[in-house]
């Protein structure tokens, strides 16, 4: 008989989800789901509400990752004001975006991911998390801890809390940055700089242990997207867009973000809140791409600071193809690290970081506009449009954590496939089912939200794949 | 709530319908979790690997407002089975920022979201009205904040070990 394994709920992601797997009378795999449980409707609550509000109210979208949406958010009102928010106010918003980079990347590298990685993915299920590690390997969950912490202080000293803070507002920041708060921050990275690279060499001593998990991780042949700058170096807060394939020919490249309802389109599944975008231009299959850590690493040319880039190097130098495989987004995550305590100090030490012109003051002057950053899962996009009062008369969110949705489900199967022989299933294959999942660092509060009145084309597919509704706005 | 001299104090955490923040607010306790988990034990949380509410639980922290069956379901259960809940953070106390859906209904929502296509299968249904977890089971202590932050979560932690009721006053208050 053929019989449906479900595991529920998912363990160390952030947010709600299933997993399912279909077997077959012989116990062999025939397909594979990931499902999200949690849709909350942001993008209908906002309509009439003061634009002014959008950049709190967003924030609430994750707890894990707000600084990604204030930012965004920001930019978006920016663009109602019409204005060039100055130069400093640019600045500060790149320190707070890189800093909760560093956090919600220790966040998933050691208290989601590392009990897989230190303990072993077929580890005693009760010790499997921070507090086992804690019990056996004392440093590395400390260094975690202290770590994700750096990040977090940062936050907080810039933006006055480190969940929700309300620091970044349309126009630019609402206050300067003060010399005493840049000391203790210079004073800070190089111990976050340190953590990071034992963590590096501790990880690349372990990879070798991952063989298998590096085959069947969501390996396959797919696009990658990210903004990236002006040289083609990382980007988290301006830049273009630039897309490649998995051995590294670009596809389009300059991308203007403000135009991403020319190549984004989206599909929805019956058995999932979270909707799959894919690159237009290639259909729903050539067109899965992936975004994040790993993508952003792949689509650069280079990071742009010299440790990070040292790192780059020898990670593309030892797995040259394999590098695709989706596992290499924990290496991915620790690199950027790396670069975001590069990037934080060379931004803190400008002089002009000190400057009191931060916020441009202005009406709305536009009707419609569109904030693009990076968050530490990808590519975020805010969407919005308003009245002639300023009020909200619709709202688009695209989220990092949904263009990655195609590939994870893939990657689900994939693992199935490979670790899932017959009928008899044990808690290590289920929690590496769970671990291609962890890999990908899935935001779900953040990432079951959708178009909107938006001139967007919709898809909606059957199980064999044809096309049973389809509309365009 | 002083646990028996070889036992630790049992903690689940549970996150309803929320954002992770007052999650993220409990981890940025930092290294005074390392003083915790000695007295506690976490044995039911999205950030370990049990996938059951454990039979008996001394204490349990609610994030989220309770908006779909699952979180129905889960709430009952958990209250059943927990001595102690706490509804920790605005979202658990008042329903905060999932609740604005409720003047739309949650059709409205999802026709917004996703057309005609809502998902059905599989996912949970979205209920009605979006609902504060002492509107659905009795609650022991309530901790306000957006997120409550740390300090406060810390202090409200340790007095409940100590079996005191925290008095949270003068520290933390909604929307904060």
């Amino acid at each position: 008989m053929s019989q449906r394994v479900t595991i529920d709920p998912v363990t160390r992601i952030e947010g709600h989800a299933r997993i399912t797997v279909q077997l077959d009378e012989a116990g062999r795999v025939e397909d594979a789901h990931f499902h999200v449980t949690q849709v909350r409707g942001f993008e209908k609550f906002c309509e009439g509400r003061p634009f002014t509000e959008m950049p709190s109210l967003m924030a609430r979208i994750c707890g894990i990752c707000p600084v990604s949406h204030l930012v965004a958010s920001s930019k978006a009102c920016d663009a109602l004001l019409a204005v060039r928010i100055p130069p400093t106010a640019v600045a500060l918003r790149r320190i707070i975006n890189l800093a909760q980079v560093m956090q919600s990347h220790a966040l998933s590298f050691f208290y989601l991911s590392a009990p897989d990685l230190l303990l072993g993915m077929d580890a005693d299920p009760a010790r499997r998390n921070i507090f086992g590690m804690l019990a056996e390997h004392p440093e590395l969950a400390r260094d975690g801890i202290r770590l994700r912490s750096i990040g977090q202080q940062i936050i907080e000293m810039l933006g006055g809390k480190r969940i929700h803070p309300a620091w970044v507002v349309p126009g630019g920041v609402s206050e300067p940055l003060t010399e005493e708060k840049r000391e203790r921050m210079l004073a800070m990275l190089p111990e976050a700089r340190d953590i990071t690279l034992r963590a590096l060499a501790w990880f690349k001593g372990v990879l070798s242990r991952y063989e298998q998990e590096i085959a069947s991780f969501a390996n396959f042949p797919s696009l990658f997207m990210a903004l990236v700058n002006d040289a083609n170096e990382l980007e988290h807060y301006d830049g273009s867009w630039r897309i490649v394939t998995s051995d590294g020919s670009v596809v389009a490249e300059r991308l203007d973000p403000l135009r991403y309802q020319t190549f984004i389109e989206e599909q929805v599944e019956n058995w999932t809140y979270l909707k799959s975008p894919y690159y237009k231009p290639l259909g729903r299959q050539e067109g899965m791409y992936r975004v994040g850590p790993l993508a952003r690493l792949l689509v650069s040319e280079r990071c742009g600071t010299p440790e990070a880039d040292s790192e780059r190097e020898e990670f593309f130098a030892t797995y040259g193809e394999a590098r695709t495989s989706s596992f290499f987004y924990h290496y991915a995550r620790l690199i950027e690290i790396l670069y975001a305590s590069e990037r934080m100090q060379m931004l803190l030490r400008d002089p002009d970081i000190l400057s009191p012109r931060v916020r441009a003051h202005a009406e709305p002057n536009q009707l419609e506009g569109i904030g693009v950053a990076e968050a530490p899962r990808g590519t975020l996009i805010h969407h919005y449009t308003i009245d002639e009062h300023g009020l909200i008369r619709s709202a688009n969110l695209i989220i990092a954590t949904g263009h990655n949705n195609l590939a994870m489900n893939r990657g689900v199967l994939q693992v199935a496939q490979h670790f899932i022989k017959d009928a008899h299933i044990t808690d290590g294959m289920l929690n590496r089912l769970e671990a291609v999942i962890r890999a990908f660092d899935p935001c779900l509060s953040c990432s079951t939200h959708a178009l909107g009145e938006m001139p967007l084309h919709l898809q909606v597919f059957d199980a064999g794949g044809a096309v049973v509704d389809e509309r365009v706005r | 709530m002083s646990a028996h001299p070889m036992s630790k104090v049992s903690v689940a955490t549970v996150w309803l319908d929320g954002c992770s923040g007052c999650h993220m607010s409990f981890l940025d306790m930092d290294e005074r979790l390392i003083e915790l988990v000695s007295s506690i034990e976490i044995v039911y949380s999205p950030i370990v690997d049990t996938k059951q509410f454990p039979e008996r639980v001394d204490l349990t922290l609610v994030e989220g407002s309770v908006s779909s069956e699952d979180d129905l379901e889960k709430i009952k259960l958990i209250r059943e089975h927990t001595r102690v809940l706490v509804a920790l953070g605005d979202c658990a106390v008042t329903g905060n920022v999932p609740s604005m859906r409720n003047p739309f209904g949650p059709e409205k929502v999802l026709r917004h979201v996703y057309l005609r296509h809502a998902p059905s299968e599989i996912v949970p249904r979205l209920l009605p009205k979006v609902l504060p977890v002492h509107q659905v089971v009795a609650v022991d202590a309530f901790l306000p904040g957006c997120p409550p932050p740390a300090d406060v979560i810390y202090f409200a932690l340790t007095e409940l070990l100590a079996g005191r009721v925290p008095d949270l006053s003068s520290s933390t208050r909604f929307g904060k």
